[in-house]
């Protein structure tokens, strides 16, 4: 039995790394149960040689692929777009591309605007003081004046536009449209302790040089430096509940598979649109026979991916290739509603650098460009460094068949019920992603380019996790309230993508941190005034 | 992780595929995929992706009837190009292996005009570029949704 503790964080990534930040000011007694350890710099794969190769091993975006011990599998097989993750201290912040852009103003507004699904309880306003607080915690670069937002000012200059982002401004400009230099999550000066990038490119699995914000190099530290307690390998596999229905702590598995309770006052859960579903699924209890908070039986429905597709060409000349970071421009061009373009909602086309060579030489392969043979090597000779790529984010509007479920066979080294997902691209979906590709093309051709390729949806792009515990004001159509508590727990939090009502068509990082440290204010706001649990 | 490793047959078929995937070259000046350095390194990163392999290399096996390396070089041209065709997910985790040795060889990177050392800790350098391309878009009036 472990003392009991005031707050219970479960989960260490963006979301439940910022709650803790923000909560630690208040005194209280704070845990954080983190299911994977700590990655340190020396491990990622830009310290070696095999570093392209490490990217189908242990540190494959997949999970199923990666498999390591921290890892729980997850059930794909009825979705053609598959989950990616990271478990660790940071979670998924220390695998992501750092491409860090908000939702927009009308993203939180869509029935309102668009008369599709429903508004969100919060708006950007709203949000707009912890976008500014999460960015300045986070270390943000990026350009302000950007005519696709309402006026920010990120803490840092932008990335560099390289060869790559010439050519695509050029071909932009071309055409009349957007674009402009990504907000990015990659230290471009030093910035609070961490080094400037120096173009190592391939940041997705780590940053070797500490450039790139994952949160176990910038909340954690100050969070643990102000009295916040990180126990890594503590895998939670349930919520308790009392005779009341108020939440009473967590049962978790240590590294050797020792099971422990851990009590608590308040549980915040922080574990994606994935792992929050699959945990409160698996708190089952006389009180909540369907998983803890699910009076309105939609947990785990209204996933939400942002389905992406890739299309990408070959230009004569060679590129930055895998040199600096993979994404450092967007083009928003198409990211509001025009209905004459058969759909409604929008779209971000980030814009790549460029591709590794193994990498460029497995896909070229696969797609049946490069053969086998003598023309093997002239043919890859006119491939490497000449790839310019971008990538459709389709708004993937909710649709309460696309869920997480408990899977009745697939487990977890632990014996816990791993999740499935079954899901489907919606009509819309599929209509802005045709329109994205269309449009990308005529991108890669003002640019130059030919001998196109396109997947779409990309299978390994389930990045962005959202709409699992969906937040709202009312419990019949909702999981959390408008401030992230539980509908049906008053002392359980939902902090994660999970809680987004509609998915907006960019990147969620920031958005999910910025509502994280609403939430958190929240909290001290009804803590102050006694009454968090009313 | 623990992993098996290829039988010596397994390994000899497998070889000689390397050999045909991706052959030797005087013009480019570059190993084949079969050089003894590339091919230990194959043997060595297959780990989980042994299965896989194993599966293809029995299909290679059964489409040559006998042992692949064994075949007259006309003939395995030709079991190759079918197996090519038919291989599937096996094969192409086989192929990848292949060429993720390959193309972290030295003397391959150094014959695409490649450094052979990891990333960091030098880094790349990356032009900054002309940024007076955005003027056009800095002109452009807002163009975000309000909400009233």
């Amino acid at each position: 039995m472990h003392d009991k503790v005031d707050v219970l964080i479960i989960g260490s990534g963006a979301s439940g790394a910022a709650v803790a930040w923000s909560l630690a000011e208040t005194k209280m007694r704070i845990l954080c149960l983190e299911q994977g350890d700590w990655v340190k710099p020396t491990d990622y794969p830009t310290n070696g040689r095999d570093w392209e190769a490490r990217l189908f091993s242990d540190f494959a975006i997949n999970p199923n692929r990666r498999a390591r011990e921290t890892d729980y599998p997850i059930n794909n097989g009825s979705s053609p777009v598959q989950v990616v993750n990271f478990n660790g201290v940071g979670g998924s912040t220390i695998m992501y591309t750092a491409h860090y852009p908000r939702l927009h103003p009308s993203d939180f507004r869509v029935k309102t605007l668009d008369g599709v699904a429903d508004d969100w309880p919060v708006d950007y306003e709203t949000l707009d003081p912890f976008f500014a607080e999460n960015d300045r915690m986070m270390g943000i670069s990026g350009l302000a004046g950007d005519p696709a937002y309402p006026p920010h000012q990120p803490p840092m200059p932008p990335l560099p536009l390289g060869k790559s982002g010439q050519r695509f401004g050029q071909a932009l400009n071309k055409l009349g449209w957007h674009w402009w230099p990504s907000d990015s999550a990659i230290a471009t000066t030093e910035y609070d302790g961490r080094a400037a990038c120096i173009n190592l490119g391939h940041c997705t699995p780590g940053c070797a040089q500490g450039a790139k914000a994952s949160t176990d190099i910038t909340y954690w530290p100050a969070a643990i430096r102000a009295g916040v307690e990180l126990r890594t390998r503590a895998r939670v596999c349930e919520i308790a509940v009392d005779a009341d229905g108020m939440a009473t702590g967590a049962i978790y598995y240590d590294a050797d598979g020792k099971e422990h309770f851990q009590p608590a006052e308040m549980v915040v859960v922080a574990c994606n649109g994935i792992g929050t579903p699959r945990l409160m699924l698996n708190s089952q209890s006389g009180k909540f026979p369907n998983g803890i908070a699910n009076s309105s039986g939609l947990l785990g429905k209204n996933l939400m991916f942002h389905p992406f597709a890739l299309t990408y060409g070959y230009v004569d000349e060679p590129l930055d290739g895998n040199q600096g970071p993979p994404l450092n421009l967007w083009s928003q061009e198409f990211y509001e509603t025009d209905k004459s373009r058969g759909f409604v909602r929008g779209y971000t086309l980030q814009l790549h650098r460029g591709t590794g060579s193994i990498v460029e030489a497995i896909t070229s392969t696969a797609a049946g460009r490069l053969p086998w043979g003598e023309d093997h090597h002239k043919v890859y000779r006119s491939l490497l460094n000449r790839r310019l790529g971008m990538s459709t984010i389709t708004e993937d509007l909710p649709e309460e068949h696309n869920r997480v479920t408990l899977d009745p066979v697939l487990k977890d080294s632990n014996g816990i019920p791993a999740p499935r997902i079954d899901y489907t691209m919606g009509d819309n979906t599929k209509k802005m992603m045709a329109h994205g590709v269309a449009r990308s093309k005529d991108i890669l051709a003002a640019a130059g380019a030919s001998n196109f390729g396109v997947e779409a949806p990309i299978l390994n792009g389930g990045w962005h996790l959202m709409g699992t515990a969906r937040m709202g004001t009312d419990p019949e159509r909702s999981v959390v309230n408008e401030w992230g508590r539980s509908h049906d727990v008053k002392n359980l939090f939902v902090v994660d993508g999970s809680i987004w009502v509609t998915s907006g068509g960019v990147n969620p990082t920031s958005t999910i941190q910025a509502l994280a440290l609403y939430i958190s204010d929240a909290i001290k706001q009804r803590l102050a005034n006694a009454t968090l649990f009313d | 992780m623990k992993f098996d490793t290829l039988t010596d047959k397994e390994a000899r078929d497998l070889r000689a595929l390397a050999g045909i995937m991706i052959p030797a070259s005087t013009v480019y000046g570059v190993p084949g995929a079969d050089d003894d350095r590339i091919f230990a390194d194959i043997l060595k990163s297959l780990e989980r992706d042994t299965p896989d392999a194993r599966t293809a290399l029995a299909q290679l096996a059964t489409l040559s009837g006998g042992a692949f390396a064994d075949l007259a070089p006309d003939r395995r041209a030709a079991v190759a190009t079918t197996f090519k065709g038919k291989g599937g997910s096996p094969l192409f985790a086989l192929n990848r292996v292949v060429l993720l040795c390959y193309y972290r060889d030295d003397r391959v990177m150094r014959a695409l005009g490649q450094e052979p050392r990891s990333p960091f800790p030098k880094g790349h350098v990356v032009e900054q570029g002309d940024w007076s391309l955005l003027d056009p878009v800095k002109a452009r009036p807002p163009m975000w949704r309000r909400i009233d």
